[in-house]
This record gives C-alpha cells, structure tokens and sequence, in this order.
C-alpha cells in the first residue's frame, strides 16, 4: 500500500509492534511459558529449584484441600451463576419496557459494578454482621432470626454468593438490555396478532431471539466465576474453618503462605484446564441446543 | 383495564425494589462512616446518624497511609491506562493496516492470551519482580499492566471499520504511516479509544490480586490493598472500615458519572470484568 521496502518497512513495522508485542512477550507469554515449566519444580524461592516431573500434579490429586476448594468453586457457580442470570434478565426485561427513569436506574445499577470488589466485600461484611448488620435486622422485623453468615460454615458461602450477585447484576443486565433492545418489535407484535399470550411470546419470541446474549452472558460469568478471589479473601479468607476456601485462593496460599511457588503453578495450570473444559462443554451445549448458531 | 395496569405494576415494583436494593448498601456504607465509632455497634442498628461526624475519617488517615494509597492507585492507574491505550493502538494498527509476514500467527498468539486466566502468569511474574528487585516499588506495580491484549483486539476491530479511502487519500499525498496513524486512523476511532480508556481506568482502579503480591510496604500499596489492610487491623471498627470504603469508592463513581456513556458501553463490549 504505501510505498515501502526491506529495512523502510521493518523500521515501521517494528515501531509500531515493539510496545505492545514486547510487553504481550515479556508480561504475559514468558510467564505462561516459565509457569508451565514451574509446574514441574519444587521452589521456595530461598533453595534452588528442584526438578519433579509430576508429582505436583499427583499431589494436586490427593490433596483433600483442592478437593474441598473445588466443591466450594463449582458451589459457588452453582448459587451465584443462575441467580444472577435470573435476576438480571428479570431486570432487563422489566427495564427494556419501562420508559420513564431508566437511565436513572441503569446508573444506579452500576454503582455497584465500578466499585472495588474489596469495598464491596467489606461493606457486606458488615451488612451481613450477625448481631449489629443491617440484614439480620431487617430480617428480624419479619419474624425471621438471621443466620451467623460468614462465622457459619453453612451460610458463608450463600452470604459471598449474594454479595457477587448484588455486584454484578448492572453488568448483566447491560448485556441482557442490549440484547432486548436487538429484538424486533414486530416479533413480538406478529405473535400477539396470531393471539399469542405475554408468557407464551417471551417463551417463543423473547427466549430464543435472546439465546446468543443468554450464552454470552453464562460463558462470561462462568470463566469469571471459576476464578472468584477478592470477595473470598477479604469476607472471610477461605473460613470459616475452610468453609469457603476457593481454587484461586489455593493458588494464592500455596504461593504466598506455605512458598510453594512449583505447587501453586501447578494448581493454576488446573484451574486453566477446569475453565476450558468448562467453556467446551458449553459450546457443545450451545451447539447441541439450537440448529442455526 | 386492569389487565393492563397489573404487568406495569408488577414491573415498577421491580424496578424500585431492584433500585432500592442497589442504592440502600451505599447509604448505609455511607452512615456507618459518619457515625461516632462508639454508637456503630448498636441492637438495632441506628438508621440516622443522631450525631454525624468526620471522626472516623480522621482516624483512617491517622493510621494508614491513605493519602499515600490513593496517590498509588492514582499513578498506577494513569500511567497504566495512558501505555495500554498507547501501546495497543500502536500494535493494533500494525495488525489493521500493515502487510507484513506472520501477521496472523502472532494475533493468534494475542487470542491465545486472552483466554488463559491471569492466575496462570501471576506466580512466575512475582518471580521475576523479585529478581529484577522490582518488588515494592513502582516498575514492579505498573509494569505488568502497560499492555492490553483486549485493548489491541478492540482496537485492530475498531481500525478495521475505518474506511480506506481516507488512507488512500492521504497516501496519495505522500504521508507516512506514523502520519495516517495519528491523524487519519486514531480521530477515527475514538469511541473505541474512550472504551478501551474507561474499561482499563476501572480495571486498574479497583485491581487487588497483583498489588496484593508484589507490594509488602504500606507505603506502595493501592487503596484496594490498603483497605483491606485497614480492616484486618480494625476488624470490628466498621465506621473506620466503611470510611476507607467511601475513600476508595467515590473517585471511581465520580468518574463514572462523568463517562457514563463510555463506561456502560465499554463493560458492554468487554464481557470481562
């Protein structure tokens, strides 16, 4: 295109491409590339690192704490994906139809969304107080005795659940809005034309139509939500008693606590395959479930 | 008639009661930090501060660096997002509007990337922070954050819409390609560059895991990390802890109302978080 040969070219070329592939080189492939070679070692860091082929991963195998981090991650998916899907369609369609005050909303939405997940872990913290919280409070005016929350190892999990629901519901509903507002009216119109009630439109105009937003939607929650930690480490640091110990917080203790930096590699090199594996099953459901995606 | 009226009942009901549920945690984030801290810890909670005062605030200044926080996150965050907007439009161009062998295998390299988890790169850049004597300073903070491999995907989408005749105008006035760069493609795509800005300042603003590693010193640490540091030590003093929390929270709102627009169609865009 533009006049250019042999060094004229290379000099533009490398202008241009040094910043951004040599930082994407040095910040992101080096170190994928040295954590995968890690993942073979034992390394405090103080000693020499020490080759051992795949013990890392024999012992991620036998560790009763991945275990238990895992079943806490899929929970954790499991409580907050649905409800946030749900909640935030709910709002979208509520939303999509209503005319007056909705940018009002949409901003109010938000707020939770630009905030920090460590501000918004600590103010349910507190909102979720046992004794002094305004939760338990309210909930007390209706005859309900609020639960320990984050001291319960039963009610831990939920209390981070709903914290990541309240923080992330503007961001799906911004999805979900978008997608609504890409729906042709006269869809819907055309089937109440051929009688067809509200329920039965949004079940067979609103629903598919919305099918690649709804799937967009869950495969981003889903990667996001394998990876959950800064809400996790701040309400309650994997406790109470290892109630909610998380994979990457495994990483992080591994790393950090115990200097097992061969360990922790290791454990992210799993994490990575669990978030792929999931993301295929999705697809082939996807696939599975419509015929022209 | 009625009929008609119940669904748009029902919806408003929603509509206020999803608002309200959204907006009350602020408020209260916000009363519990202009409380006197001995009246915090009441049954029942106190739902108007009888006596509100700064207090609270002062003390949070008094025992952490805070003000040094907010400086940290400020510098990590401009400087951040001034590199990766730089750095990705620079390479996003080079990927848009340059020939060039392997141009394809490397942006396979960029999506390839994009879909391993942060996690991944987190232990061995720790490692390398600490070799180059890097952690608990600035370079160590900042550096793994200039690039954006998102930023040079939605940019290199945005360059690709430009329509050539512009280009082809200019070269046929003799400009070079650092010319039609910044005069021709970059005007051009500033929806995406506000975007990229707006997604990066909140990502950068409110990151926690990266500055949770590679800083040990107080005097290093963002506000995320300094808030939580704050409540690890004052576990039970929440009108303190509430006070970090608006300290930390309100920049950030602040602008995001000023760059509403960007913001809402920036996360829209991304899908990441």
């Amino acid at each position: 295109m533009i006049g250019e040969r042999g060094w004229h070219k290379a000099g533009w070329l490398l202008l241009f491409l040094l910043p951004g592939v040599g930082g994407l080189l040095i910040f992101t492939v080096l170190p994928i590339l040295a954590s995968f070679v890690l993942a073979f070692f034992s390394w405090d860091l103080l000693t020499p690192p020490q080759f051992v082929g795949v013990k890392n991963f024999a012992d991620i195998f036998h560790d009763k704490e991945f275990w238990a981090a895992l079943r806490h991650t899929l929970l954790f998916i499991a409580g907050y994906v649905p409800l946030v899907v749900v909640c935030g369609l709910c709002m979208a369609l509520a939303m999509n139809a209503a005319l007056r005050g909705i940018g009002i909303l949409r901003t109010l939405f938000f707020f939770p969304v630009v905030s920090s997940w460590v501000a918004v872990a600590l103010l349910w913290s507190w909102l979720f107080n046992p004794k002094y919280g305004l939760v338990n409070y309210l909930l007390s005016l209706v005859g309900i005795p609020g639960p320990g929350w984050l001291f319960d190892p039963n009610w831990a999990m939920p209390a981070i659940i709903l914290t990541s629901v309240w923080k992330d519901l503007g961001f799906v509903l911004v999805l979900f809005l978008a997608g609504l507002q890409s729906i042709p009216v006269d869809y819907g119109e055309a089937a109440a034309l051929d009688g067809a009630g509200r329920i039965a439109q949004f079940r067979h105009v609103t629903l598919p139509l919305l099918a690649p937003t709804t799937f967009f939607v869950l495969i981003i929650s889903l990667i996001n939500s394998f990876q959950v930690f800064d809400q996790v480490w701040v309400m309650t640091e994997g406790g109470p008693a290892g109630a909610t110990t998380v994979l990457v917080e495994r990483i992080v203790r591994h790393a950090f606590s115990y200097g097992e930096m061969g360990y922790a590699a290791a454990l992210s090199w799993v994490l990575f395959f669990l978030v792929f594996a999931a993301t295929l099953v999705q697809f082939r459901v996807q696939r599975m479930g419509n015929f022209d995606v | 008639m009625s009929s008609r009226l119940w669904p748009s009942l029902l919806r408003y009901a929603a509509l206020i009661t999803g608002g309200l549920l959204m907006i009350i945690p602020f408020w209260w984030m916000l009363v519990t930090s202009i409380k006197p801290p001995g009246s915090v810890l009441t049954v029942p909670p106190e739902l108007f501060p009888r006596q509100p005062t700064l207090e609270s605030y002062q003390r949070v200044f008094a025992t952490v660096p805070i003000g040094r926080m907010f400086f940290n996150s400020l510098v990590m965050t401009v400087v951040s997002v001034a590199c990766q907007i730089a750095t990705s439009a620079m390479a996003a161009y080079a990927f848009a509007r340059m020939q060039w062998r392997g141009r394809n295998v490397v942006f396979l390299l960029y999506i390839a990337t994009l879909m391993v988890p942060s996690q991944v790169t987190i232990t061995p850049l720790f490692i390398l922070m600490q070799r180059l004597g890097w952690v608990d300073t600035y370079p160590g903070l900042i550096a793994p954050s200039i690039v954006s491999a998102f930023g040079v995907f939605l940019l290199r989408q945005a360059m690709l819409s430009v329509p050539r005749e512009y280009e082809e105008a200019a070269v046929l006035d003799g400009a070079t390609h650092w010319t039609i760069f910044r005069h021709v493609v970059l005007p051009m795509i500033g929806p995406a560059l506000a975007t990229l800005g707006v997604f990066a300042t909140m990502s950068t603003w409110n990151s926690f895991l990266w500055p949770l590693f590679v800083t040990r010193d107080e005097r290093l640490m963002t506000l995320p990390v300094g808030l939580a540091l704050l409540h690890g030590r004052y576990t039970t003093e929440w009108s303190m802890v509430m006070a970090g929390a608006i300290i930390s929270v309100v920049p950030i709102i602040l602008v995001y109302l000023a760059a509403q627009r960007a913001f809402v169609r920036g996360v829209a865009l991304s899908g990441l978080k």
